[in-house]
């Protein structure tokens, strides 16, 4: 079960953050600076993966931003990598090149699609056209 | 004076050019206030662009718990962007602990019975991630009739909401049960990964569900082929899906690009140039080759191989189901990309938990050792950390890939040389021990601070369990307080004591390393103990210089009283390591044959140290020079073996004396139970165990195999007496119980019988079985039987035969009859079969 999805960037600052499983406010500030620290402090040769207190971490940095992902022991990391390829390649044709600034503005929609990928911890869906095509219906009618 | 309230992009744009925190915090304030100010008004149309900007500011850390109320009228709304904003605010802000929590109940009942598609779609989001346990008892009944609507949009949906009540109110599943069998017929890749993970979690759930879903194990197997088969996702062929965001009837969709024209910022002209156009719908153009074509298909993959993994566990038949398709996925992945990787990874673990064909676990384990070749440092990682979980149940075949592991050992990443640090250590064993410990002896010196204690006390562990030669265990364990002194564990220095001491062709040799490696360094203290331990008892030899297995070492008396001193006054010695010299200082007064005045000297300076611990010390030794000299030599001879690891020992003694107490209850027949073993021949070797049974099977132990037994068979047929012994008049018989709740035991009343005119006393009956059984024999009711079938004596055994094994008894008789002491020894055989089988 993913605990929680986050994207921070490298100065710190979170530009993603949703958690499956309750965690006080103060604590996911904690949690985040913990977790960015821990990913930035690795170099190039050391795998993606982290243990972090009961938690296992994946990471993947795109650009300045990482995308990390804590699950529980029961998950297979290398499906929960491929996962966030996944997702980046699903902002990457919604948004056309996404970029940082991309999710920033966004996020709501950025919210959405992750809702779309992801139910309460469980991956639901990954095929890009069918995640898509209900925000792109969404996008027509707000503008109509 | 009312200040336009900004739009979100704006706030982000200023929250991005505060310079400061301060700066941060002071915009973040005033917008708050606007947003306060204006949910308090009741705008109703820009309520969703406060709650979005509240939410982007909750995010960055900032309190925003003044904003649940808005969420809850923003999802009553009949306005679609209104309810998306106010759910998504839900979901961010109303957790359990929040009062406005249950309020939204009624919001998602009426829009899941009544919304719109995407609507219900929200709200199903909603109930799945902050469902409270009240709202899924009331709400179960709408998410059941939401598995079955054509839409496949919210049946995925719904069927993940199903796994988050069952999560929370595990009484629901009988509800969510029934349709599985139905969905699972879908081909819908969504709906299947949604319902797999809810069967997944029925099965771990109960037990009762993990028999009910066994069946569909063969179902399961077919589907999982079909994906491994095909090339890429079956149910894109044309026909068959009714799904009404793909089939959008105003034309094909342009996929590219739609974020941001949709936002209405810039669009760049040259990147949704027409090539990039992806028509949706044409049945001509497969999906995009990219290099995701996989993609879809991995995660489906791996929940059944999980799943399959859950229902196959301890399960023969299923998993007999399962071995050629296992075998089938294993050999025909692609692992050239990452996701076939991954759903390889998920078959090995799963080949590994069931119970799967020998030939299929060494596919299994050389498929992790090829990941060990890899170059991508994930798959090492993984394949590291599934080899550590096999490495016990399938020894031999792990040890195949040893030498790959102790090449990883050489990892510049902590994690990776961590596991493989405890690989190796799993695998050494007697054949290959000399080669291991050098690679590690090598990995200890160059390894990271943090792995250091674990790689000693491995090595320590490893050398104890297989060390070919004492000599070779010593220098072992030198090398490790050599080079890594500081992290061993507290009973190294015990360890290694006792095995010099118990090593006595190799005193010399110890010695004489021991005093090279300190005259070299005297900071580690652990190997400073030992040393001084050592030269204290054994410095004559060391002074011999007679060993013959290191080079000569020519060391003077006053060489070794030095370095003791120094040992004594550096400030890197620890107290007890102090403790040590000062007394390997007082023994080598005896051993040493030159004056004891420096000794003197130097035990007398510590008479008044501040130690306390040291001045006792001094202080009585310095008694046993002045008013004890005559004893001195005695008290400091050479000590005795030490009694290894004291208290297991202990325990093992304890155990066995409660045995010997508790089967005191045949006392008198103690003192002839040791001439009765002699003469019994019947059994394998040494006799049988009617009072001393083996460490093992004490009472405890018996009461153990007793509560082991598996429960009752049905009632067993009632055994016949059995008559025995006849002689003159004294008969002795045997009657058969066997309680039926543990069939492996049987209870044996003998009985003996006096029809003759002459009383028989001092009766004595005892008994011998063979090995594998256990007998305990009870007090008999009294020791004469009166003459003309007066009172019998009754004597009751009890025979403990779990792995029904021939019976066989020996019984010996020794009484008093007609004036005369009779003794016979004989075999009883005209058992019944039933007695033992």
């Amino acid at each position: 079960m993913i605990k929680f999805f986050l994207m921070v960037n490298k100065q710190g600052q979170t530009r993603l953050s949703k958690y499956y499983e309750h965690l006080e406010i103060n604590k996911r500030t904690l949690l985040e600076t913990e977790v960015i620290k821990s990913c930035l402090s690795r170099s190039n040769e050391q795998c993606s993966f982290i243990e972090y207190k009961d938690f296992k971490l994946i990471y993947r940095q795109y650009a300045a931003l990482f995308i990390v992902v804590g699950v529980d022991d029961t998950e297979n990391e290398m499906a929960i990598y491929e996962f966030i390829h996944n997702f980046v390649e699903v902002l990457d044709e919604y948004f056309s090149r996404v970029s940082e600034l991309d999710i920033m503005f966004n996020l709501d929609k950025v919210h959405i699609i992750l809702d779309e990928m992801v139910l309460n911890g469980c991956i639901v869906e990954t095929n890009r056209a069918r995640i898509l095509a209900p925000l792109l219906i969404l996008d027509k009618m707000s503008e109509s | 004076m009312v200040v336009p309230s900004l739009k979100l992009q704006d706030l982000i744009e200023e929250i991005r050019g505060a310079k400061t925190q301060a700066q941060e915090r002071e915009v973040i304030q005033k917008e708050c206030a606007h947003i306060r100010a204006s949910f308090r008004d009741g705008d109703p149309l820009h309520r969703h662009r406060q709650l979005a900007k509240l939410l982007y500011v909750h995010m960055l850390g900032y309190p925003a718990h003044f904003g649940q109320m808005e969420c809850l009228k923003l999802i009553a709304s009949p306005r679609f962007s209104d309810k998306r904003m106010g759910y998504l605010g839900a979901m961010l802000l109303l957790d359990e602990r929040q009062d406005a929590h249950l309020l939204i109940t009624n919001s998602i009942k009426n829009d899941l019975s009544q919304g719109s598609q995407p609507v219900q779609g929200l709200a199903l989001c909603t109930l799945s991630t902050v469902g409270s346990a009240e709202m899924c008892r009331d709400l179960a009944t709408e998410v059941e009739k939401l598995l079955l609507q054509p839409s496949p949009y919210v049946r995925k949906k719904a069927v993940l909401t199903a796994v988050h009540m069952i999560r929370k109110v595990p009484e629901l599943s009988n509800i969510f049960l029934p349709p599985c069998a139905q969905l699972l017929q879908e081909r819908h890749h969504g709906i299947l990964l949604g319902t797999i993970t809810l069967i997944t979690e029925l099965c771990e759930g109960s037990p009762a569900a993990l028999r009910h879903f066994r069946k569909v194990v063969p179902q399961l197997v077919e589907i999982l082929r079909t994906l491994v088969t095909s090339g890429y996702s079956a149910e894109h062929s044309i026909s068959g899906v009714s799904d009404p965001f793909l089939q959008d009837p105003q034309g094909p969709v342009e996929l590219k690009g739609r974020g941001k024209e949709a936002l209405g910022s810039q669009p760049d002209p040259s990147r949704c140039s027409p090539q990039r156009w992806i028509f949706l719908l044409s049945p001509m153009t497969p999906y995009p080759m990219s290099s995701s074509i996989f993609q879809p298909l991995t995660q489906p993959q791996v929940q059944i191989l999980r799943l399959l993994r859950i229902l196959g566990r301890n399960h023969e038949d299923s998993s007999e189901t399962m071995n050629d398709l296992l075998a089938q996925v294993a050999t025909n992945t692609e692992t050239s990309r990452n996701a076939g990787n991954a759903v390889l990874l998920e078959t090995v673990l799963t080949i590994m938990d069931i119970r799967s064909a020998a030939g299929l676990r060494v596919l299994a384990v050389n498929i992790l050792g090829r990941f060990l070749l890899n170059s991508d440092k994930n798959i090492r990682y993984v394949a590291l950390t599934s080899l550590l979980r096999l490495v016990q149940s399938d020894h031999s075949a792990v040890q195949r890939h040893r030498s790959t592991v102790v090449e990883c050992l050489q990892e510049p990443d902590t994690s990776l040389s961590r596991r493989a640090l405890e690989l190796s250590l799993a695998l050494v064993n007697s054949s290959n021990v000399r080669s291991m410990t050098r690679e590690l002896q090598g990995f200890l010196e160059s390894c990271p601070p943090d792995l250091r204690a674990d790689c000693a006390s491995g090595i320590l562990l490893a050398a104890e369990r297989f060390a070919p030669t004492k000599r070779w265990h010593i220098d072992t364990i030198l090398h490790v307080l050599t080079t890594a002194g500081t992290h061993v564990r507290d009973d190294a220095v015990a360890n290694l004591t006792q095995l010099i001491g118990g090593a006595q062709e190799l005193h010399a040799y110890s010695v004489c390393r021991l005093y090279s490696a300190l005259a070299e360094d005297i900071s580690q203290q652990p190997l400073v103990q030992v040393a001084a331990w050592c030269i204290g008892e054994y410095g004559d030899l060391l002074l011999e210089g007679s060993c013959e297995e290191t080079e000569p070492l020519q060391v003077e008396e006053e060489e070794v009283l030095v370095l003791l001193e120094k040992v004594l006054q550096s400030h890197m010695s620890l107290p007890a390591t102090r403790g040590y010299a000062l007394t390997a200082l007082m023994k080598l007064s005896t051993r040493l044959r030159g004056d004891n005045n420096r000794i003197r000297q130097v035990v007398s300076i510590y008479g008044s140290c501040l130690d306390v611990e040291l001045q006792q010390r001094a202080v009585e030794y310095n008694t046993l020079f002045r008013k004890y000299d005559h004893m001195r030599a005695a008290i400091l001879e050479k000590m005795p073996l030490m009694e290894r690891g004291g208290p297991q020992v202990d325990e093992e003694a304890e155990e066995s004396k409660e045995a010997r107490l508790s089967e005191a209850a045949p006392v008198p027949t103690e003192p002839q139970a040791s001439k009765l073993l002699d003469l019994l021949d019947l059994l394998d070797g040494t006799s049988g165990d009617s009072q001393h049974p083996p460490l093992d099977p004490s009472p405890g132990g018996t009461l153990v195999h007793l509560l082991d037994l598996p429960c009752a068979p049905p009632a067993l047929a009632p055994i016949p007496n059995v008559k025995v012994f006849e002689r003159e008049g004294l008969q002795l018989n045997l009657s058969f119980a066997r309680p039926s709740e543990i069939p492996a035991l049987l209870l044996i009343t003998a009985t003996a019988t006096n029809s003759s005119g002459s009383d028989v006393t001092h009766f004595v009956c005892q008994a011998a079985v063979p090995k594998s059984i256990q007998l305990q024999l009870q007090a008999p009711s009294g020791d004469t039987v009166p003459a003309q079938g007066g009172l019998p004596i009754t004597q009751l055994l009890r025979i403990l035969n779990p792995n029904k094994a021939p019976l066989r008894l020996k019984l010996r008789l020794t009484y008093n009859h007609f004036g005369q002491s009779v003794q016979e020894i004989f075999e009883v055989n005209n058992l019944p079969l039933e007695t033992w089988q």
